[in-house]
């Protein structure tokens, strides 16, 4: 063997992580800049709430259920509170609850249904069978009933939803987990005498992540229906705080006047979930590998 | 569509004309050429044998025979001519009409090819119902007598099986009865043998031979192998990055073939290496019993000694046993009863119980290395976990060695950052060689590490491996069951069957008869250069 050189500039290849993400957003389709764009928007109301917002949260004014003017943009609700300024914190609220919620059910249900993929065996049977005991029992009904015994505060709210909802998250997780831990290159890291941390986070999480990311698009916006839905029934986030879902309740009366302010929020939540599903499409479609047949 | 009796089908006629054919594919977000510009020929009862490397683009040669090119492809000039008509002429709808009914394909995993929710028979008769040829009981009847004369066991019955529940040679003579039923004119077999073990690929290449000259069917046969092409086909033309290279009638070809490139694939086989005795034992098994679950036993009272630095290559075909035993060795797999011993010390059963130290000193190269390398993890990352995870280099010096280990590989360093996917199949054998390389381990387990290579890269991993012992005097366990890489790299043989050793000792030794009666047949089943061979074989085992 000749003795070995190193190279004195490996020339490399590989475009930087910054650079391929501009080539993909270049070649994305226009649904899915539509969905980012309005995503954005979202995020940059919810996190300037405080500075684009007319009025305080929970300013209260004479008039309710003014309608549209100069001073009142979309009107104020039953309490006289000014709906654009409740719509705009309202996007905070809800989007941010949403958010931590998903992070959390993920959180919690990829590495238990990871580690469930990895082991099989007992610890796979305890967990499924307590996930499937979960599952039996409506999600709503089981989150009203948690609810009404632990108290409505943002923090029961946000893990009763998100533990609720790991269980799809750990089926998911476990199944294409399974796929994945009987390839070769999970054997060779056993072999070579890796621990469950690095299999997992190192092995098996990257090869999943495409099914992951596409299901965590659709979770987060059935979280965001479950906390309208649990707001609307008057169990979710408790007032003064505004959220769209109880925005949507107060003022439902509103629509028999032929008034659609209270159909707004409603209009805002299903924006969001149609332009997150835009995304996740996307996303599904650069990663899956299917080619267009030309 | 009907009418093809048997005047129509004397030998001599022209039966196929492809010419000046280009197929382009789509990848990386543009076209390349896979062929480009090959003539073609085919009379009637005439075999033609398609060689070459993989991606010399001859599966896709056999498809455009068909008129037909994969999804990603498309066909881009020339002229198809069909018993007359130009395929690429035709309509969608009037070519569907042809395929199945007068050109039928067989490809080269049945497994995959079989519907797993129908039985045999009804996928049999399928195409000849479809086009309308036959009566269903017509052609059940057909289909039992096609069976018969592809020697299937029990002809009568064995339409009636599910494809999971008859072996791969098996299967693989259905489905070119399925082919054969509507009697076509040609049928293009694609690799139909690469799959099967040697001792079933003589029954199955037997079997399509005798039909194939029986009913007068001219075709088309892909393979990678030199010795089976020798003995299917009338012709042969060797492909190379979509081109000819050369074509000849097979004695002619094999005499004297006329090209460089030619004479490189015909020299392929013959890599040897002189034998070594063994003078210090790493490795030493004794009488080790292993079963999956409480059910039938995999490995029977298995003894085997591994020589320091030498090769000990383990054969048998599918079944016998060869990986399990792999298995036992790493610790996947504890063994029911039996020992097994490491540079002296006893080895624990389960991984587990095992130091790292000694996880490091037993590294495992596979067969498929497209599932042993994380499609990911880059090359750079690929090498650099072992040599952190035992060796704790890291920075500069981590940097030095996966340079030097990439060198050792023969690659160059400008492939660190690629991924599995932008590597060809001996490209990612390699990195899986350096992986295990990177541990510096004692004994390194090579299960089939070259089965799904093509030649000239087989010879080039064998090669670089038998390189690497000399230098670096590790011992190889060589799992595999073709004979030419055991001849080209073992010192000592384990020969396998049904989970127990049936001959053992110096390559010499067992190479030379008297075989026992197990290896004669192994050995004997390994496909000769010789387009005689298997005639000769057929007829001595008959006797």
């Amino acid at each position: 063997m000749t003795s070995y050189e190193p190279m004195a500039q490996v020339h490399r290849l590989r475009r930087s992580r910054a650079t391929r993400a501009k080539t993909a957003l270049k070649k994305a389709p226009f649904s899915a800049w539509f969905g980012i764009l309005v995503i954005l928007g979202y995020v940059i109301v919810a996190v300037f709430a405080h500075w684009i917002a007319p009025f305080g949260e929970t300013q209260v004014f004479s008039e309710a259920f003014a309608p549209w003017s100069q001073q009142f943009k979309l009107g104020t609700d039953q309490l006289g509170r000014d709906m654009l300024t409740r719509l705009i914190y309202g996007a905070r609220n809800t989007i941010g609850i949403a958010v931590a919620t998903t992070l959390l059910s993920f959180a919690v249900g990829v590495s238990l249904g990871l580690l469930a993929a990895l082991y099989r065996g007992w610890l796979d049977q305890i967990l499924s069978r307590a996930v499937d005991v979960l599952m039996s029992i409506p999600s709503l009904i089981f989150a009203l009933v948690l609810l009404s015994i632990f108290g409505s505060s943002i923090t029961s709210l946000i893990i009763i939803i998100a533990l609720l909802d790991s269980t799809r998250v750990f089926r998911l997780a476990r199944a294409v987990g399974l796929n994945v831990a009987v390839m070769e290159y999970v054997e060779v890291a056993r072999l070579r005498g890796e621990g469950p941390k690095w299999i997992i986070a190192k092995e098996i999480l990257p090869n999943v992540m495409p099914p992951l990311v596409a299901e965590f698009g659709l979770r987060f916006c059935f979280v965001f229906l479950t906390i309208a839905a649990l707001s609307f029934l008057g169990v979710g986030i408790q007032p003064p705080t505004a959220d769209w879902g109880s925005m949507v309740r107060e003022n439902a009366t509103l629509i028999t006047y032929g008034d659609v302010t209270p159909l707004l929020p409603a209009g805002a939540i299903a924006l969001l979930t149609v332009s997150v599903n835009f995304v996740v499409d996307w996303f599904l479609h650069a990663t899956s590998g299917l080619r267009d047949e030309r | 569509m009907k009418g093809s009796g048997p005047g129509s089908r004397e030998k001599g006629k022209d039966l196929l004309q492809i010419r000046n054919l280009h197929v382009e594919g789509f990848s990386d977000e543009r076209w390349h050429p896979i062929v480009r510009g090959v003539d073609l020929a085919l009379k009637r009862g005439e075999v033609l044998g398609l060689i070459g490397e993989s991606g010399a683009g001859k599966s896709t040669i056999g498809l455009a025979a068909m008129g037909y090119a994969k999804p990603g492809c498309r066909i881009t000039q020339g002229s198809i001519l069909f018993d007359g008509t130009d395929l690429l002429a035709l309509s969608e709808t009037g070519r569907r009409r042809l395929r199945g009914s007068r050109i039928a394909y067989v490809a080269q995993s049945a497994a995959a090819s079989f519907n797993p929710a129908h039985r045999l028979l009804d996928q049999t008769v399928e195409t000849v119902v479809a086009h309308g040829i036959a009566s269903r009981e017509k052609a059940n009847r057909s289909a039992v007598d096609l069976y018969r004369r592809l020697q299937l066991p029990d002809p009568e019955t064995i339409g009636f099986r599910y494809p999971h529940q008859v072996s791969g040679g098996q299967l693989q003579r259905a489905m070119t009865a399925m082919a054969m039923a509507c009697r076509p004119d040609l049928i293009v077999f694609d690799e139909p043998t690469t799959a099967l073990d040697v001792t079933t690929q003589v029954e199955v290449l037997a079997s399509i031979r005798n039909i194939v000259e029986e009913f007068n069917t001219a075709a088309i046969y892909v393979t990678h192998d030199l010795a089976v092409v020798a003995q299917m086909a009338d012709r042969i033309m060797v492909l190379r990055h979509g081109l000819t290279v050369e074509e000849a009638e097979t004695r002619q070809m094999l005499a004297s073939p006329s090209q460089e490139y030619t004479k490189t694939l015909w020299a392929v086989r013959k890599l040897a290496k002189p034998e070594v005795p063994a003078d210090d034992y790493l490795l030493t098994i004794d009488n080790v019993t292993a079963a999956y679950g409480r059910a039938v036993k995999v490995l029977q009272d298995v003894s085997i000694k591994v020589p320091r630095g030498r090769t000990v290559a383990v054969v048998g075909e599918s079944g016998s046993g060869k990986s399990t035993l792999a298995r036992v060795i790493t610790g996947l797999l504890p063994p029911l009863s039996g020992s097994i011993s490491f540079a002296g010390q006893a080895l624990s059963k389960t991984l587990k119980a095992r130091p790292k130290e000694i996880l490091r000193r037993i590294q495992m190269i596979y067969q498929m290395p497209d599932n042993a390398l994380n499609p990911r993890q880059t090359v750079e990352e690929v090498i650099a976990r072992p040599l952190e995870f035992y060796i704790g280099l890291k920075g500069a010096q981590r940097d030095r060695r996966i340079g030097e280990l990439m060198h050792m590989v023969e690659m160059s360093e400008t492939y660190l950052d690629r991924l599995p996917a932008e590597l060809s199949g001996g490209q990612k054998q390699r990195v899986c060689i350096a992986r295990a390389l990177a541990a510096d381990p004692e004994l390194i387990i090579c299960d089939e590490i070259t089965s799904a290579l093509d030649q000239i890269v087989q010879e080039e991993i064998l090669k670089l491996l038998m390189r690497l012992q000399r230098e670096l005097g590790m011992s190889y366990i060589f799992i595999t069951h073709d004979i030419a890489t055991v001849r080209a790299i073992a010192d000592e043989i384990v020969v396998m069957h049904q989970g127990k050793i049936v001959e053992q000792g110096l390559k010499s030794e067992v190479l030379t008869p008297p075989h026992a009666p197990y290896t004669e047949r192994l050995l004997s089943s390994v496909p000769e250069m010789d387009p005689d061979w298997l005639t000769r074989l057929l007829a001595s085992r008959r006797m």
